[in-house]
């Protein structure tokens, strides 16, 4: 195991998770993340996914990057994502078809997700398989962690349910949880991401942004004398 | 014709690409610091949009659905699980198109959306809108609506967030909110605003 998990490819693997979060920091992938999450299965799965096309998108255009002519290298890339979420789509077309219906076109938008695009340019392109395939798997790992937050309040507070199992007693069934509707509507979603992200940056303040305008505070004593 | 009309009312409004399907968030956090980037590429997004969608439309009529192929004599072949990969290729070959044809007769313009052109081929709202039209089976007509109605949806969208942006930066933020954290609080409260459409019946 340790042979395997030298230095770089723990670092790889974890700075992924808080440090350089791909949703969180880097801005990309917000639009799953923000669309699957009302329900926890469906966040699962689709983690599961992007981290699995993720992956192995990395190792293969890792594998290959001393062939790729640079100019058409995003034709290639693109390729070779879009053939990995095909065979994803399939397999759960055949294996999980409810749950592939719920999650309707954001499987196929896995092509157009900024992670897999984002790591197979920046790390891919650069780096030999195998650090690329555990770069793709911290960071799918970064994304799932995001998501599957997320579907917690989500789907608790919505539902009062977590992955199908009752959790708090709805009033409908004579419990005493009266569920927030908000909770499964869009809006709410760009709500608890704005508020993760609060929490990250207060926690490592080295990832807060730099403000534009600083809005200065007329000093005690100065100002009022007119 | 009514048909139509509540269509591109609906894709404009109530199922709003951006707000109610997140679709194009990455650019529209990134490219809303100011309204006349962000309304360059709404247009970008929008001419985009009308084009691939009924493009895509035709590809997957004429080729890809099951016994589409019957056409040339080919029967009982059921080609649409290439349909993602055909439309991704349809959009970045047709965008890269578009900048061809932009850059040699319509310079001044080329100028304007240049920069925006090549970000618009990993928008997941242009690639959103085709496959929405090949889930819903939209039909040639409801095809062009769509893509119209899609692409102003998100342009009005991302326009309405850049002006929010432009006055929110003169606004005290709690240090760890700003930038990115109170971006999204914002667009949360504007898909809110949205939310307020979805009772309209047509």
């Amino acid at each position: 195991m340790s042979a395997i998990l030298n230095d770089e490819t723990k670092k790889v693997l974890v700075t992924p998770l808080v440090n350089d979060n791909p949703i969180t920091l880097q801005v990309l992938g917000i639009c799953s993340a923000l669309a699957v999450t009302s329900q926890m299965s469906t966040s699962l799965i689709m983690a599961l996914a992007l981290t699995l096309v993720t992956a192995c998108s990395s190792a293969a255009i890792s594998a290959i990057r001393n062939h790729i002519p640079s100019s058409i290298r995003i034709i290639v890339q693109m390729t070779i994502i879009a053939s990995l979420v095909i065979v994803v789509d399939q397999i759960l077309k055949a294996f999980a078809y409810d749950v592939s219906k719920q999650l309707s076109v954001f499987v196929g938008l896995i092509i157009t997700n900024c992670i897999v695009m984002g790591r197979a340019e920046g790390y891919a392109m650069k780096n030999p398989p195998l650090e690329s395939f555990m770069d793709g798997i911290g960071n799918g790992l970064g994304y799932s962690l995001i998501l599957i937050i997320v579907a917690f309040f989500r789907e608790t507070l919505g539902s009062g349910k977590l992955l199908g199992i009752e959790v708090f007693k709805l009033v409908k069934d004579g419990g005493w949880y009266d569920p927030n509707g908000l909770m499964l509507l869009p809006p709410s979603a760009f709500f608890i991401i704005g508020l993760i992200i609060w929490g990250v940056r207060q926690w490592k303040p080295s990832q807060a942004e730099k403000v534009e305008y600083k809005i200065m505070s007329i000093a005690h004593g100065e100002g009022g004398h007119h | 014709m009514e048909n139509y009309i509540s269509l591109f009312v609906k894709a404009v409004f109530i199922e709003n690409l951006a707000l109610s399907f997140f679709l194009g968030m990455c650019t529209f956090i990134a490219v809303s610091k100011k309204i006349s980037t962000a309304m360059g590429l709404g247009v970008a997004v929008m001419v985009v949009q009308a084009i691939t969608v009924p493009a895509n439309n035709i590809v997957y009529h004429a080729l890809l659905k099951e016994d589409a192929l019957s056409w040339i004599g080919i029967k009982g072949v059921d080609l649409s699980f290439l349909a993602l990969l055909s439309c991704i290729g349809m959009i970045a070959a047709l965008v890269q198109i578009l900048e061809m044809i932009l850059d040699k007769f319509f310079p001044a313009l080329y100028h304007a959306l240049g920069v925006f052109l090549p970000l618009i081929t990993v928008n997941c709202a242009i690639l959103g809108g085709s496959l929405f039209m090949i889930e819903r089976d939209y039909n040639f007509g409801e095809s062009v609506t769509y893509g119209v109605g899609s692409g102003l949806g998100w342009a009005l969208a991302i326009t309405v967030m850049a002006g929010v942006r432009e006055k929110l930066k003169y606004s005290d933020i709690p240090a760890g909110l700003q930038g990115l954290g109170i971006t999204f609080i914002t667009a949360g409260l504007m898909s809110l605003g949205f939310m307020a459409f979805s009772g309209i019946q047509l």
